[in-house]
């Protein structure tokens, strides 16, 4: 069954803590990946490449690079989860 | 039909010696960043590198392997004249022909051994020692020098500061030989030419011909921009990775080896990061020693892995007879993996 909206970020935290360190709390829709949370470009691989497996979705490196935000990368794998 | 009699090689084939050359001039961060808009902290935390070696005129590529490959030599305790074929992978030697590795056979010694360049980027040591074993078995040399080599210095962009503390200068080299059991184990290789854009050289030389002049690129100071190393981080990066580990694994269950029995691990040296990672992908027990050599050496391509295994033994990290997964990847793209026992 498809993740919710909420199942995202809750996930997309939970791999962000894990791959980062990051608290979890501060995992919200609207913060950057790289300028709020510290993920720099070869984490945000590891954490796309976690994201893929965990909400069973393939995000193409070219698409990589347009997910600013929390809010992007949610909205991505909400379009393209299958 | 006339019979033709086969040559008689050995029933397998071992690393028997290894040797290294670094450049004297040591690089430390502090030098790059006089060119690019970057840290200390910045470069160490993207790539674990701190310092690599730049080498100067007299450094060649030849001289540099002859160096190296004296000390594998010496380390195989046999003499050149026994070595029958020399096998150097480079990228950055700036002389299409003819091949440098016959200077090298000549220079090291080598009584007219056969000698030959090979193009495989990061897995050119794995691609040569994938030839060397299959030339020993097969019987048309009982030594092979194998020599990893890269000046990467010389095709470096120091204006790039994505690329700029990446690259090293250095020589590994190899002698393989006879063994009545197997200590390399199969050989998992080969390339993804659709992918062969993710690292590449800026631009073919021809575009420097007189008459092409309006496509030479200039840098800021106005000088002729020298073609360099260009890579798409992000896409290298999941690739050496998650597709590498694949790989890595694959060679271990080629060769019926568990991670339990696994002494080292020593991949490309390209970047601590994707160390780090590969490390974590494949689930490497704790006992294994993992070759962080790239710290103080940088990328040197072809090099890493003979420098890498080189300095784990120098300094006790590994022991002769260890069993070691090597992986090699990079430009092509290629790779090439393999467990070893070390020499």
């Amino acid at each position: 069954m498809a993740a919710t909206q909420k199942e995202i970020v809750d996930g997309l935290a939970e791999i962000v803590n894990e791959i980062a360190g990051i608290p979890v709390e501060d995992v919200q829709l609207d913060k950057s990946f790289t300028d709020d949370l510290d993920v720099d470009s070869l984490s945000m691989v590891e954490v796309v490449v976690a994201a893929e497996e965990r909400f069973d979705v393939k995000i193409p490196d070219d698409d990589v690079k347009n997910l600013k935000t929390v809010g992007d990368a949610t909205e991505y794998i909400l379009k393209h989860q299958s | 039909m006339a019979k033709i009699r086969a040559a008689k090689g050995a029933p397998y084939a071992r690393i028997m010696g290894v040797g290294g050359y670094r450049p004297t001039r040591v690089v430390p961060n502090e030098v790059i960043l006089e060119r690019i808009d970057s840290s200390d902290e910045w470069i160490r935390s993207r790539s674990g590198i701190a310092t690599r070696h730049w080498a100067n005129d007299e450094e060649t590529v030849s001289a540099m392997s002859v160096e190296a490959a004296g000390k594998a030599i010496a380390d195989a305790g046999i003499s050149p004249e026994q070595v029958g074929a020399v096998v150097v992978s480079t990228v950055s030697h700036f002389a299409q022909t003819p091949a440098v590795a016959t200077e090298i056979a000549d220079k090291v010694g080598t009584r007219k051994a056969a000698a030959f360049d090979i193009s495989a980027g990061c897995a050119g040591f794995g691609y040569g020692l994938t030839l060397a074993k299959g030339m020993i078995v097969e019987g048309s040399a009982e030594y092979v020098l194998v020599i990893g080599v890269e000046r990467l210095s010389d095709l470096t962009d120091l204006d790039d500061r994505s690329t700029a503390f990446l690259f090293g200068d250095g020589a590994g080299a190899v002698v393989v030989g006879p063994a009545t059991e197997p200590h390399i184990g199969p050989s998992v290789w080969g390339s993804e030419g659709d992918k062969s854009e993710t690292i590449k050289q800026t631009l073919p030389w021809t575009d420097y011909r007189v008459g092409d002049v309006a496509h030479i690129p200039l840098n800021a100071r106005g000088e002729v921009k020298f073609p360099a190393l260009t890579q798409e981080g992000q896409a290298v990066f999941r690739w050496a990775v998650y597709e590498m580990a694949k790989v890595a694994q694959q060679a271990l269950d080629a060769a019926g080896i568990s991670a339990a029995d696994l002494d080292v691990f020593i991949p490309h040296q390209a970047n601590m990061r994707i160390i780090d990672s590969m490390v974590k992908t494949l689930k490497l027990p704790e006992h294994v020693t993992v070759a962080r050599d790239v710290e103080h050496t940088g990328n040197t391509s072809a090099a890493s892995i003979p420098l890498a295994m080189e300095r784990l033994l120098a300094t006790g990290e590994a022991k002769s007879g260890d069993t070691a997964l090597v992986i090699g990847f990079g430009a092509g793209l290629v790779y090439a993996a393999t467990v070893v026992t070390l020499p």
